[in-house]
């Protein structure tokens, strides 16, 4: 393949110009320590610190002016001195042999430097959970977008002149493209049947259960891609140091990138440093895509022997990247006449894309939480995500749970109309009591009063008046309809099972020489605060004023390896960690657990009296670590997918009302209620933000954010046609915490992020349900799909 | 003032042009096509001034030109010619507090633009007489905060007088 490319060894024009050394700001090593952003001018980096709220607790957002002002660098904001730009050039088609690439001649090829899966020194693999990936695509494509050829230049212009100027051609075969159908037996491309992953809980008997339950309501329900649209798009500079990689850029995960580069290009790991920038944006998305982009940028870079950037725009990041897994549903519940749950049997399917990536793993937190927050005995949930050739679908908040929770409550109304129960009634009935068991056959046993999150939801929204009120509007309103509805839900917070003991995080509070200190993980910044809370735990547990912590850049030449910022685990298991850290720390000094403030800031700065020459990045120098440990009682069976799947559950009750019109069939979010326990919560401000923000996420994702796929790629990749909410489009969210400390979690909290996108959804749905006697049973439930409900033949009828 | 030199870019021979930026002259040769947003960050090193999407429906890269909240990736930089350009960099950081107590930004990619709409907002409070804040605020996309915190920040940065309907 590549005929006439111009990859031979000849040095290329933009190879002749002289040495450079990357211009980037090794702030990080600057002498006031590894502090936040090290993007920052000095001048702003004690800003954050101006308005001092009286409490630890309410203190402010570390990074929140240096942001408002434009000061946190980003990685597109970073100078970088001599650098190329870099492009990627991918599949044009679904499926097929790459049969040529050709070099269009409107291009001067000797001033691009061109890079192929030929040169990567080690294997063409990303590495995660499988290696089936390739780097970039050696002679075969499975998706549209498949990377194939990059390209660099020094001019972003000539670099995505030269891009287009590559075609690459197919042989194309037929591909899979409904991840719902049977695949035929020439669309087979993953073991014999296109699953790429198969996973079931079972408990008690579900068959005999069924067989003598006096009801049986059974439904299906599908979900759609979603797109993070996070407002920061994806990029990545590299460049050499000596003989290091360093590779900075906007990433979840540093030590995931680090492994991915140091496997793909097989260089040993202290020849690779990953430095995450100031990320403007995950939820998901900047889990493992980054690895690729990182690579790519690290191929471009070896091969210029230049520092490259590497900086997706928006349409080329809503195509290319991964997206929410698309996923149906099917339920079919046994009963008693009164709504008491006998037997749930459930079967998810779940769209996975073109690779393995992280399905496996959505697939498997998609089951836990199938059957919801509620007791029953008999339970069977089977579960498959299928390949496709679709770009691949990847992490995104909720991470298989929102799917499997939609069906779970939207179900829930559909068997509460069946039996003509009211909706919360059938939840109180059925919600989880202490005592009682999960599907895994988890007890549940913290303490929490379900019910009652329930009920201050109803509470907060006036549900029984509210529905009085519109059952009476309804009935005069020519065009309007009105109505409420609601979910509660749950949401694991850490890895699944044994995930976090496989992970074994560590992570280190360093005692600087001048009395404060310093916390070292690899867990970021992304918006949902990290900085902060870091900063208050380590300042409560010591005593100390936040201006005395600081949080060391997530750079693996210096932190250590916390775990992936995912999973709702951050400030539940690694804050935990960083509690336990600076116990040990205060320990090393010398003192014992009661020490605090004053005391412990001279300790530390006596130690380092001591002991000179040790400043805070020698080896030796003075640092207090932890290193993951299970809590006492906690047992996972991986085999048998049964025990406790998750340390701890963050419970929750959405209550939402809207409005829809029938003349246009748009339905309008008009007040939503949010009450949830999340453990303690450390900072009311940023909790209430990840919850807002998380709403307002799912509300996009119920009503109107739709992946419009070609050929399995995203087509309405901009954000004209790709329509999320703005600040018109949503109420205010009406928040409200239970507060229920978790013993084993940093400061008692429990995982909070990714809980408030599994409640809107259905709580919308059921809602549209209630106002017009329609029945939608997917989303998102755009006008056009809502009127064919009403209008139509789908079942659905005006109330 | 700045001095350019003449280049050419893509065979065609680029303008040269002054304009006020953040209260200064500046003058400097661009290319015909050059966006003003790239102009900002790669030209003259001002990277408050983000890029969401490049095509006017994000405001992430929103600057004042005239006094009027624009979007910098739909603004030809020639079109600046004699005009006052003022971005993110030219706030006083002291008028932000309100937005970092009532949690106005998260991930902060959006944020600089929506810090320019929203203090254009408070410097003309006639508008909230026909228009709501969340109305006036729907030009800048945020996918962190879920608008209440932003909203929130806008009243509290209005002139006392004024309510804050949201």
């Amino acid at each position: 393949m590549n005929p006439g490319a111009p990859r031979s060894t000849k040095q290329n024009r933009f190879l002749k110009t002289p040495g450079h050394r990357p211009g980037v700001s090794r702030a990080w090593m600057n002498p006031r320590g590894a502090a936040v952003g090290s993007g920052h001018d000095r001048r702003l980096r004690d800003l954050p610190f101006a308005g001092r709220p009286a409490t630890i607790g309410a203190m402010h957002r570390r990074e929140g002016l240096a942001k408002l002002a434009g000061r946190e660098r980003y990685v597109d904001d970073l100078p970088l001195e001599g650098a190329l730009w870099g492009m990627t050039v991918g599949s044009p088609a679904p499926r097929g042999r790459v049969t040529a690439i050709r070099f269009r001649p409107d291009v001067d090829w000797s001033e691009i430097a061109v890079v192929d899966h030929r040169d990567l020194p080690g294997p063409n693999e990303i590495i995660l959970i499988e290696r089936d990936q390739p780097v970039l695509a050696a002679g075969y494509v499975r998706h549209v977008h498949e990377p194939v050829v990059l390209v660099a230049h020094a001019s972003r212009d000539m670099a995505r002149r030269a891009a287009r100027a590559v075609e690459v051609q197919i042989d194309p075969e037929p591909p899979a493209l409904d991840f719902r159908l049977r695949p035929r037996p020439d669309q087979i491309q993953y073991g014999t049947d296109n699953v790429l992953k198969r996973l079931k809980i079972e408990k008690g008997d579900v068959e005999r259960a069924l067989a003598r339950a006096p009801v049986v309501v059974e439904g299906t329900y599908e979900t759609g891609a979603q797109e993070h649209v996070y407002i920061e798009t994806q990029g990545m500079i590299a460049w050499l140091e000596g003989d290091v990689l360093v590779v900075k850029g906007s990433m979840q995960c540093p030590y995931y990138v680090h492994r991915a580069l140091a496997h793909a290009l097989a260089r040993d790991e202290r020849r690779v440093r990953v430095v995450q920038t100031p990320t403007g944006g995950g939820f998901g998305g900047k889990e493992e895509y980054p690895s690729t982009i990182a690579l790519h940028t690290a191929l471009l870079a070896l091969k210029a022997g230049r520092p490259v950037k590497l900086i997706y725009d928006r349409a080329e990041d809503m195509a290319a990247t991964t997206k929410r897994h698309p996923s149906q549903v099917r339920h079919r519940t046994g009963l008693t006449r009164d709504g008491r749950l006998l037997a749930q049997d459930i079967e998810v399917v779940l769209d996975g894309g073109a690779y393995v990536t992280l399905s496996p793993v959505v697939l498997s937190r998609g089951i836990i939480h199938a059957a919801g927050p509620y007791s029953c005995e008999n339970v069977r949930i089977d579960g498959r995500v299928m390949f496709s050739n679709a770009v691949p679908f990847g992490a995104f908040r909720g991470f298989g749970a929102p799917q499997t929770l939609f069906a779970c409550e939207r179900h829930m109304d559909v068997i509460a109309a069946t039996l003509g129960l009211d909706p919360a009634e059938l939840r109180r009935v059925n919600l989880i009591r202490d005592g009682q068991t999960t599907a895994t056959g988890q007890v549940i046993n913290d303490g929490t009063d379900r019910v009652a999150v329930l009920e201050r939801a109803l509470a907060l929204a006036e549900y029984a008046d509210k529905r009085r009120v519109h059952a009476a509007f309804n009935t005069a309103h020519a065009t309007k309809r009105r109505g409420l509805g609601l979910a509660t839900f749950f949401h694991g917070a850490g890895f699944t099972g044994g995930g976090e003991m496989h992970l074994k995080s560590r992570a280190q509070v360093a005692g600087l020489p001048d009395g404060r200190v310093e916390v070292r993980s690899a867990n970021i910044e992304m918006g949902q605060g990290t900085l902060t809370t870091f900063t208050q735990i380590a300042a409560l547990r010591l005593g100390l004023s936040p201006e005395d912590v600081l949080i060391a850049e997530p750079d693996t030449a210096t932190v250590p390896n916390s775990g992936p910022t995912v999973a709702s685990r951050t400030t539940m298991v690694v804050g935990r960690l960083i509690e336990r850290a600076a116990d040990d720390l205060r320990n090393r000094v010398g003192l014992d657990d009661r020490a605090r403030g004053a005391v412990v800031r001279e300790a530390i700065r006596r130690w380092h009296s001591e002991h000179p020459g040790l400043g805070a990045q020698h080896a030796a120098s003075l640092l207090g670590e932890a290193v993951y440990e299970r809590p006492p009682g906690i047992a996972w069976d991986e085999e048998r997918y049964q025990g406790d799947a998750y340390g701890a559950f963050a419970w929750a009750a959405h209550v939402a009302e809207v409005e829809v019109d029938l003349r246009t069939c748009e339905t309008r979010v008009t007040d939503f209620v949010a009450v949830q326990e999340v453990g303690k919560v450390l900072n009311e401000t940023l909790a209430r933000g990840q919850v807002q923000g998380g709403v307002v996420q799912g509300i996009g994702w119920a009503l109107m954010e739709e992946c419009r796929f070609a050929d399995g790629a995203m087509i309405n990749n901009q954000l004209t046609n790709y329509i999320i909410p703005t600040s018109h489009d949503v109420p205010p969210i009406r928040v409200a915490f239970v507060e229920n400390p978790y013993p084993h979690g940093g400061q008692g909290a429990k995982g909070l992020g990714e809980l408030p996108i599994d409640g809107p959804a259905p709580a919308i749905v059921n809602a549209v349900a209630a106002a017009t006697g329609a029945d939608p049973r997917a989303i998102p439930l755009t006008p056009e799909r809502l009127l064919r409900l009403i209008e139509g033949n789908e079942g659905g009828k005006v109330a | 003032m700045r001095e350019g030199k003449s280049h050419e870019t893509g065979g065609v021979t680029a303008l040269t042009i002054s304009f006020t930026l953040n209260g200064g002259p500046t003058s400097l040769d661009i290319d015909p096509a050059e966006r003003l947003l790239d102009t900002l960050r790669y030209r003259l090193g001002l990277t408050g001034t983000k890029e969401g999407c490049g095509e006017g429906e994000c405001g992430a890269c929103t600057v004042y030109l005239d006094g009027l909240p624009v979007d910098a990736c739909l603004v030809p930089t020639y079109q600046v010619r004699g005009c006052r350009v003022e971005t993110v960099e030219a706030l006083d950081p002291g008028q932000l507090e309100p937005f970092v107590a009532h949690g106005a930004t998260q991930c902060g990619a959006c944020t600089p633009g929506v810090v320019m709409t929203a203090l254009w907002i408070s410097a003309h409070p006639e508008l909230l007489e026909t228009h709501t804040i969340r109305e006036l605020m729907a030009g800048n996309l945020c996918r962190c905060t879920g608008y209440d915190g932003i909203v929130e920040s806008v009243a509290a940065t209005l002139p006392a007088s004024r309510g804050a309907p949201a």
